[in-house]
This record gives C-alpha cells, sequence and structure tokens, in this order.
C-alpha cells in the first residue's frame, strides 16, 4: 500500500489525457471536496494533505482507466481516505459518515450555466487578487495584466528580479487556492 | 499504490509551493537543459509533485483571464483593510465576562405581567421580546418574562436558553435561576440549569452573574474571554472554553448536536436530553470511546446507524430505547 509510484510512471502519452481529465474535471471539484474533507480536519494544513492525497490516489488510477464519472470516483477514494483515517483514530466523525450517504444525491445536482461558471472564475480571480499582499499583488498585476518582463518589473519597483521571481511564486500559490475553492470555501463560511 | 497519509503530514504546502516556483520559472520563458533535467526529476519524485504542478500551471493560466479586468482596476489596499473587519468583529464576539454578587429574593415572586414560554423535550423555540431581545429555548425549558418601565425579568425555571440581549442603559435586564442572577449590560450567554447546576457561558459583551450559596456567603467571580462559569448550590467553577466549543454547545440552535473528542456515554447523554427515544450504552467498554461529529439532534437512529457501519458496534431497538453494545 505504502509504496511509491514508479519513477516515470507519467512518461508516456497517457500523461497528457489524465492532465486534461484532472484540470477540466477533477480540480473544479475543490471546493466540495476540501468541504468535505474538514469535516475530518479541522487544520487547514491537514485538509490539503488530505486533498493532496485524494489528487494522488485519483490520478495515478487514471493513468490505468480514466472514470466515466469523475465527480463519483473523487468522493469515492476521499470517502475511503475518509474512512481509514476514522478507523486508525477510532474516532466516529459522525457528519462525515452522514454526509457519505448523501453523496449519491450530490452527485445528482445539475452543472451550472457555463456563462455563470466564467462569470464565476472571474469573480473569484479578481477576489484572489485582492487578497494578494500588496507588494506581491502589484508584481502579479505587472506580469499577468500588463504583461511586463521581470527586468521590467524588477526596476519599476526597485527590487531584484529574484524578489519578483519570489512574489510572483507567492501569488501563483494563493491564485491557485483561491481559484480552486480554498478562499471561496472561507469566505462562504465567514 | 498511494503513499500513505503520515508520511504526507504538512507536506501539501510545500510541494505546492515547490509547484509554484516551477510555473513562474517557466512563465514566459524556458528552461534551460540544467533546468530542465531538475524539473524533470521533481516531476519524477512523485505524483504529488506531478498533480501539484498541473493545479499551480492551470491556476496561473486562467489568470491569464484577468487582463479582461484591465480596464476595472481597483485602489490598492483599500480593499484588505475591509476585509479585516469582519475579523475584528469576530474577534469581539469571542469576548466575554461575568461576575457572581449576591442573589436578590426579591425576584423570585411572581409578576402579575408575567409571560410563560415553555419546550417540549425535542423542541427549540425562538421568541422575541417587545424590547426587541431574542430568547431561543432549547429542549425541556420553561422560563417567565416580565418587562416593566424599571426592569426586564426573566426566571428560567429549567432548561437552557439563549439570550441576545438589546441593552437598555435605564432598564436592566436580569435573568434570576436557582438563586443566582445575571444582569446583562448588552450581551449574547447561554445559560443551562440542570438538577441544581447553573452554567452560563458569555459570547460577546459584558454580564455581572450575583449568587449566594447554601450558607449564605456571596461569590463574585470576573470572567475573561472564553470562561464558563458553573455555579451549583455551594459551590462556583470557572473554566476557558474556545469560541468554538463555546458555538458547538449552541449547536442545537441550529437543531444539531455537535461533539469533538466526547465520549460516547456522554454523547449519548446529550442525545437523550432531546429525545424520547433514550440511548443506553450496554458495553462499559465502549463508553470512553471518543467520539467527533455534528449530527441531527432528533436522530438517535442515524447515530445509532453510523455506529453500527463504522465500528461494527451492536445497535439493537427495544421499545423507546436503542441499546449500544460490542
Amino acid at each position: 500500500m505504502d509504496t511509491k509510484p514508479d519513477q516515470g510512471m507519467f512518461a508516456d502519452g497517457d500523461a497528457a489525457a489524465v492532465r486534461r481529465w484532472f484540470v477540466r474535471e477533477v480540480l473544479p471539484l475543490e471546493a466540495a471536496l476540501t468541504q468535505f474533507l474538514r469535516r475530518l480536519r479541522r487544520n487547514k494544513d491537514d485538509v490539503d494533505d488530505l486533498c493532496q492525497d485524494v489528487y494522488v490516489r485519483v490520478c495515478e488510477a487514471a493513468l490505468k482507466e480514466i472514470p466515466r464519472s469523475a465527480k463519483s470516483f473523487v468522493f469515492t477514494v476521499a470517502r475511503n481516505l475518509v474512512l481509514d483515517e476514522m478507523r486508525r483514530e477510532h474516532i466516529v466523525p459522525i457528519d462525515a459518515a452522514s454526509d457519505l450517504e448523501l453523496l449519491g444525491i450530490a452527485a445528482e445536482t445539475p452543472a451550472p450555466d457555463q456563462s455563470v461558471i466564467a462569470r464565476e472564475e472571474l469573480r473569484l480571480l479578481q477576489a484572489a487578487l485582492d487578497d494578494l499582499p500588496p507588494r506581491c499583488r502589484e508584481a502579479v498585476v505587472m506580469r499577468k495584466i500588463e504583461d511586463l518582463s521581470r527586468r521590467e518589473i524588477a526596476a519599476r519597483m526597485n527590487i531584484a528580479e529574484k524578489t519578483v521571481s519570489r512574489h510572483i511564486t507567492e501569488g501563483i500559490c494563493a491564485l491557485a487556492d483561491a481559484f480552486y475553492g480554498g478562499l471561496a470555501e472561507e469566505r462562504r463560511q465567514a | 499504490m498511494s503513499v500513505s497519509i503520515e508520511d504526507n503530514l504538512a507536506e501539501a504546502k510545500r510541494i505546492k509551493y515547490e509547484a509554484g516556483v516551477w510555473v513562474e520559472r517557466q512563465d514566459g520563458r524556458a528552461l534551460c537543459d540544467e533546468e530542465k533535467a531538475e524539473f524533470e526529476a521533481w516531476l519524477d519524485a512523485s505524483t504529488a509533485h506531478r498533480v501539484a504542478y498541473w493545479r499551480a500551471d492551470a491556476a496561473w493560466s486562467s489568470a491569464n483571464r484577468l487582463s479582461a479586468l484591465r480596464a476595472i482596476e481597483t485602489p490598492r489596499g483599500e480593499s484588505r483593510l475591509r476585509r479585516l473587519w469582519p475579523l475584528l468583529t469576530r474577534a469581539i464576539a469571542g469576548a466575554f465576562a461575568a461576575a457572581l454578587l449576591v442573589g436578590g429574593a426579591a425576584y423570585y415572586f411572581p409578576r402579575d405581567s408575567e409571560q410563560t414560554y415553555a419546550t417540549a423535550t425535542g423542541e427549540h423555540r425562538a421568541i422575541a421580546l417587545e424590547d426587541g431581545t431574542k430568547i431561543t429555548l432549547n429542549t425541556d425549558t420553561v422560563l417567565h418574562a416580565s418587562l416593566t418601565r424599571r426592569e426586564r425579568l426573566i426566571r428560567l425555571d429549567h432548561g437552557e436558553a439563549f439570550f441576545q440581549v438589546k441593552h437598555e442603559t435605564d432598564r436592566p435586564f436580569i435573568v434570576m435561576v436557582a438563586g443566582h442572577k445575571v444582569t446583562d449590560l448588552g450581551t449574547k450567554f447561554l445559560i443551562r440549569a440542570d438538577s441544581g447546576e447553573l452554567e452560563v457561558a458569555l459570547m460577546e459583551g459584558r454580564a455581572r452573574l450575583d449568587t449566594v450559596d447554601s450558607w449564605l456567603q456571596q461569590h463574585s467571580a470576573v470572567m475573561v474571554p472564553g470562561d464558563v462559569v458553573m455555579a451549583t448550590g455551594n459551590s462556583l467553577s470557572r473554566v476557558t472554553q474556545t469560541v468554538r466549543e463555546m458555538n458547538n454547545a449552541l449547536g442545537w440552535q441550529r437543531g444539531v448536536i455537535v461533539f469533538y473528542r466526547t465520549p460516547l456515554s456522554e454523547a449519548a447523554a446529550e442525545f437523550n436530553r432531546y429525545n424520547k427515544e433514550k440511548i443506553v450504552i450496554a458495553s462499559t467498554s465502549l463508553r470512553a470511546l471518543p467520539i467527533n461529529g455534528t449530527l441531527a439532534a432528533n436522530d438517535p437512529q442515524q447515530f445509532a446507524r453510523v455506529l453500527r457501519n463504522l465500528f461494527n458496534i451492536q445497535a439493537q431497538t427495544r421499545g423507546e430505547e436503542i441499546v449500544i453494545s460490542r
């Protein structure tokens, strides 16, 4: 069970198909997935770890065959992971278990209109951008919106190019978390 | 095939950052051969790396759409400050204080203008007084309210109630319960009276709690945020709770009970407050089993079902009892 994945297992052409499927079908489920996992783990880092574990299991399985329904597959994997954890900890997370009963229903909800999704995505991105630390935000805006080079950004901000890269890296991480559900979820709870 | 959870703890964050570094390095430029080899090695090291990279790269590509916002740029800094306010108000809401002083026996006599509110077992009820104060009654609770020009007086006979008091400087809001007196100064607080025991938890604002013991000694205590004062006929104790625990105690307002590492025996007792159908733990070895979770207060069968499915614990319904055993 605990063996490391084979080196280069994603090296063949299948990896591209799994990647497309993962980005298109699985990542949009992240908000719902983290909300589900949060029932088991309150700490954000722990939820991230569980989420990562779900992604790893899902993608490794998808290499053999891409599941027909991403949603039911992702939540089946999450459910098994949660059950393993619960047994290991001798703790009964009742809400997790009752959620598991409800998952069958949740999987049937119709997908929202594409234009609604597009608008929602833009709104999420804008909110994520607003939330970045000021200097980091400045660098991301110049890179992504004004399309300036790192050198130009460094000159304008009067910082080293390396620092520009660091700001942008932080921006990428924060945008990914916000875009795929972390921030949106926290807001909903606030 | 998968990496075990223990190996991964607190790792996801680091891997996400590394993925961000690789996305940034390739943004608008190609990697040199040396970097390329390093990148490939990093990707091959674990599926978690590869997946994190796909995720970060997809998010950064989606952010191309931000260029559509070029025209509607918002001023910097302003929105962050605005977002701080809810955090601050939440912090203040967690603040909580109370003190114990002498009880006033005079308040015990019923008044003419008194209104009585009650709930049956399993019932909740929200009431709004004419002064704007909201009171939520939990299961099996009886209280009387009398509003006069000089004061607003509540007598809690038994049960549990959550108060959101509209403060009035010249008309105090007083709750009398089991010989104790709580005077509000603009607060949200929870009072539970259980077979001679009183528990007061203050969520917001300030309140004063006055009490007198069976030797007529007066007691007072000032509570700091997160404290809960418990008073019996002759003792006073104070515990500190986190705001989360306090919110858990208010779960009943939403019709749910929240457990956090609660022994099964206590969970069953809590459950039994709300339902005619009582849960009985037959195996002593199960009494200490810690449980987490949120469940519908009015559905002991769901609770039994979960125990059965998850741990192969027996749960049998016998008349009005659900018997839990190994």
